[in-house]
């Protein structure tokens, strides 16, 4: 196998690997300070941030010869032998002499800038870059600029041209262009064409300084009050791994989390500033049960037992499961209402669809199904009931009279039945409905339960590649809401708080489908397909579902 | 050196020397006529290569070598870039080329192309070339119809086409893959390399970038054979095994305080006393010379004392230049302050770096803000230690960037610096008496605001 020394450390890179030493360095635990390179984008090698020595090893001998001149690690592609060095004098001075130059003309307006604290030229200042001033003193300029979708603050960018490459790479619609020459040189755009695009809010991520602004989170928040949790965006079938960033219980803003499986480092623009639904005041909270004389609002320990009694009593309950449940939420909604009625039926809620797939130059793809777990929920329905009910057939059923007991397990984030598809519902002689916002329906139900969303539940979705991902819980459900797992926990007679995790385990020993799922699930996630010598029935129905 | 007789500029005083007629008439495409049917391509690029032509752009590369650098089996295009961005301060030996001899250029082309097995070739001509442009234009209009360009080159089965791309006045066109990012239609940033473009270059195929002047002497060197030129100029250092030599004849542009200024030709090696004291008739007004900018402003500059340098390709660089550049010699005599110097070849690169590499896009623009003080006389003894720090740490040669531009840069400083810096202390405390030991920072000059631009959405906060 190959092996490259970083700093006096063999490391080994498989064969055919293409690193360039940032990458390989890191393997040996080496930081390389870079601003222009990302992963993602073509290397340009000009903010020289990431200078090291290179030689070269002699296979024979053993003796190390070193190039004289400085090289750009990210513009060095790793070879057998190659020597990296970045531990010495003389990098430490470029390094030095590269923070000084970007500090020349940035406004140093740290205290107002959103970046700060997560900002590479603080961070690589304090840590490569030298205390004293040596250029002249010149009074700040802070000039912002509405470039469409955000706000660049054109005396802070530092010219890396990360956002310019972006925008004609992976979103393809190429906006952004460097203006002018030299120290002149801006980010701009033509006065006709704003930066708009459904992957736009990337382009701040990547920026290394504050140069490139959200709108949206503009001046809200300090970056070092947010606990971020990993978790997985809920808004469409791609379902793209994040970071959900809150500050006591809010939501305050959502950063792609890197899963080379499905969003590589991006997301879309409907994910990162989509949760704004979480803390809607028109959120369902707690549970209201609806007499004749009007609605009241009731207790947990109370709506359960009329769940519990309820569907144990009916002639032919019927459990419908909609794709914004998590597996946990939706085995355990399912096997609690199997075990308790043997003539229950499982039925499955309509999956919102929004035009088609849109499909990036990147590789990016935002999916046509907006909602995060359709394939996990089709699958665990058909593992567990006996003749699952589409929508439609669920709606005819209930009108045909031959359901009398429903409870509806919703969830939805946009309206997603109708006035007569409310009325055809209630005429089953007894429906609960858990969901988020109010529909034709929630008025009309016997037992109505705030729930939880994406960032409020633990659990897994499958997204539309067959790959399990978990979700950590970010934010507590609005006040008396509880998530639908810890209510059939409840249910199931089991004690103390709702474990997603035991419950993914006992799902993955019953669903072959969910075999692979065994275990400790890494923040990739899980191919769901891998190790299944055969496709079993529950996938291949929920494949061609 | 007594019996040297110009041979690039042999025929540019003759009546219409631009015309097809007149160049004919001097024996113009006949060396076309019998590389075509006597040569191979191989045989061609041999010939360059035994002649020990340097590339005349500036870096001196061996031209024979740069064309083996092309894949010997590639399906094609490769393509031939003429390299007719003369923006180096001090020159002009293209131009005049191209305004009075462009036949010879274009001959020179016909042939480096044939041997390079490219079939088209882009003339990259700056826009402050007017004339030149039509010369050039017209001369292609007269090759084409002649029968030198276009299918079949004189029943030959080999094609060329000629298209001139102006540039917009941009000095890092003048790079070869800023040249090459020019003529694909986006900013002049130069690439980093490898790849270089002999391997991938102009539309992401093989590509050969040469100066004008190279071409011309192509030309020549198939006229007369390599051991003519191989007779001119200055055989290899013996103790360096590098020196590939200096051979054959080189074109200087002679300005500044001289007597005569203009473009002469002389072969490789004269020393540069002799070049200003015989072509360029002397330093002005009698005055003696101070300094000297051996090649275009980016070869820093050399002292009286320097003078008997040989103009050849290591000369000036052992005494401290950065090379024979592009041959553009600017004398400056003794009245001449270095603090303009300074001042004039800052500005010159602050406003030509592209911006793209950290260190000289602000290296650049930080040297100027600082000798722009000095100048205003508010310098500090320590600036000019701060000068040669951030000379000593632009360019490729630290590796602290992608393209020479930065080299270029900071020779003009350190060289203005070492070599003059009693005048330049003296001018500081002459002119700062009360502030020139300091070493805080101070305001600066410009007081910040950015004046080349009023942004028109921008407002604060």
């Amino acid at each position: 196998m190959p092996v490259v020394i970083v700093d006096g450390k063999e490391i080994e890179i498989r064969a055919g690997e293409r690193l360039n030493a940032i990458e390989a360095a890191a393997r040996a635990g080496v930081e390389i300070p870079h601003y222009c390179w990302h992963p993602g984008l073509s290397v340009v090698a000009s903010c020289r941030m990431c200078l090291i020595e290179m030689g070269t090893r002699d296979p024979q001998t053993g003796k190390i010869v070193m190039l004289p001149k400085l090289v750009p690690a990210c513009n060095t592609l790793v070879k057998d032998g190659m020597v990296i060095v970045t531990n010495t004098e003389k990098v430490a001075r470029a390094r030095a002499m590269v923070e000084e130059d970007l500090l020349l003309r940035h406004p140093i307006d740290c205290p107002i800038c959103d970046k700060a604290g997560e900002c590479r030229l603080q961070d690589y200042h304090f840590q490569y870059g030298q205390g004293e001033r040596r250029a002249d003193i010149r009074p700040i300029t802070s000039r912002k600029r509405d470039i469409g979708d955000l706000f660049l603050f054109v005396d802070r960018c530092i010219m890396c041209s990360r956002c310019v490459r972006f925008t004609r790479e992976i979103s393809g619609t190429s906006e952004l262009m460097i203006v002018n020459r030299g120290t002149h040189e801006e980010i701009d755009v033509l006065p006709d064409v704003p930066l708009h695009n459904k992957l736009s809010g990337n382009v701040v991520d990547l920026c290394p300084v504050g140069a490139l602004a959200d709108k949206d989170f503009l001046y809200k928040q300090r970056v070092w009050f947010l606990r971020r949790k990993a978790s997985v965006c809920g808004l469409c079938a791609t379902g793209c791994s994040i970071w959900i960033e809150e500050n006591q219980d809010r939501v305050h803003r959502i950063k792609p989390r890197e899963n080379m499986f499905v969003n590589k480092w991006w997301i879309c623009n409907d994910g990162r500033y989509g949760y704004p639904f979480i803390h809607h005041p028109s959120r369902i909270r707690g549970v209201v049960r609806r007499t004749t004389s009007g609605q009241v609002a009731v207790g947990w320990n109370e709506a359960l037992r009329e769940i519990e009694e309820k569907v144990r009593t009916a002639c032919r309950p019927a459990l419908c499961l909609s794709p914004f449940l998590t597996n946990e939420e939706a085995y355990l909604a399912a096997r609690w209402m199997r075990n308790t009625h043997p003539e229950s039926v499982i039925a499955l809620g309509p999956v919102p669809r929004e035009g088609e797939d849109e499909r990036f130059p990147g590789g990016f793809v935002i999916s046509a199904e907006k909602c995060p777990n359709r394939l996990g929920v089709e699958a665990i329905a058909h593992g567990l009931g006996n003749g699952v009910l589409g929508w439609p057939e669920f709606l005819e059923e209930i009108a045909a009279g031959r359901i009398d007991r429903v409870i509806v397990l919703a969830g939805y984030i946009k309206p997603w039945l109708d006035e007569t598809q409310a009325e055809t519902v209630r005429k089953a002689n007894w429906v609960a409905l858990a969901d988020l916002f109010p529909s034709p329906l929630s008025d009309k139900v016997d037992l109505l339960l705030g729930m939880a969303t994406y960032a409020e539940h633990e659990g897994s979705y499958v997204n539309r590649h067959h790959r399990l991902q978990w979700l950590q819980r970010a934010v507590r459900p609005p006040l008396g809401s509880r998530c639908v797992g810890m209510v059939f926990w409840e249910l199931s007679g089991r004690t103390g708080v709702y474990q997603p995790r035991t419950v993914l385990a006992e799902l993955a020993a019953e669903l072959p489908y969910f075999s692979a799922a065994t275990g400790e699930i890494p923040d990739v996630g899980v191919d769901l397909r891998v190790n299944q010598l055969a496709p079993s029935t529950a996938e291949t129905q929920a494949s061609t579902a | 050196m007594e019996n040297f007789a110009p041979v690039l500029l042999a025929n540019i005083h003759r009546p219409d020397s631009h015309t097809l007629g007149a160049y004919e008439a001097t024996g113009g495409y006949q060396t076309l006529r019998r590389a075509l049917r006597e040569l191979s391509p191989a045989q061609v690029v041999e010939e360059v290569r035994r002649s020990g032509l340097r590339g005349r752009g500036g870096a001196g590369f061996p031209t024979g070598l740069k064309w083996s650098f092309l894949p010997a089996d590639h399906p094609g295009p490769i393509y031939l870039c003429v390299n007719a961005d003369e923006s180096e301060p001090g020159t002009f030996c293209n131009r005049v080329l191209m305004e009075l001899d462009p036949h010879q250029v274009l001959e020179g082309t016909i042939l480096s192309a044939y041997a390079t097995r490219a079939t088209t070739a882009y003339i990259y001509l700056r826009y402050e070339y007017p004339l030149a442009f039509r010369r050039l234009q017209a001369a292609i209009d007269e090759a084409y119809a002649a029968g030198y360009l276009g299918k079949n080159i004189l029943g030959s089965n080999f094609s060329l086409d000629v298209y001139i791309h102006r540039g917009a006045g941009a000095y890092i066109c003048g790079e070869e893959t800023g040249l090459i990012e020019s003529i694909e239609g986006k900013r002049a940033w130069p690439r980093s390399k490898p790849p270089f473009p002999a391997v991938e270059g102009l539309f992401r195929k093989p590509t050969v970038v040469n100066n004008v002047e190279t071409l011309a002497c192509v030309k020549h060197i198939i006229e007369r054979g390599a051991d003519w030129f191989r007779s001119i100029g200055v055989p290899p250092s013996p103790d360096d095994p590098r020196d590939p030599g200096s051979f054959g004849p080189k074109l200087f542009c002679i300005s500044g305080h001289v007597n005569k200024p203009g473009c002469y030709e002389a072969p490789l090696g004269i020393p540069c006393r002799e070049l200003i004291e015989k072509f360029g008739g002397g330093v002005w007004k009698g005055r003696r010379a101070k300094a000297v900018v051996p090649g275009g402003l980016s070869t820093g500059v050399l002292t009286a004392d320097e003078l008997d340098v040989p103009m050849d390709f290591m000369g000036p660089v052992q005494k401290g230049c950065l090379g024979l550049g592009t041959g553009g010699v600017i004398v400056m005599d003794e009245t001449y302050p270095m603090i303009e110097f300074l001042h004039n070849s800052c500005r010159f690169f602050a406003h030509e770096s592209c911006g793209q590499c950290t260190p000289c896009r602000e290296g650049t623009s930080w040297a100027l803000q600082i000798v722009r003080r000095i100048r205003a006389g508010r310098g500090r003894l320590v600036d000019l230690d701060l000068l040669l720090e951030i000379a000593d740490n632009i360019g490729i040669i630290p590796g602290t960037t992608i393209c020479g531009l930065a080299d270029g840069a900071a020779w003009p400083i350190k060289t203005a610096i070492r070599k003059f810096r009693e005048e330049l202390e003296d001018y500081i405390k002459r002119t700062n008496p009360t502030g020139y030991k300091t070493r805080r920072p101070v305001p600066a000059l410009d007081n910040g605001t950015p004046s080349h631009k009023a942004s028109p959405v921008s407002s604060h906060g």
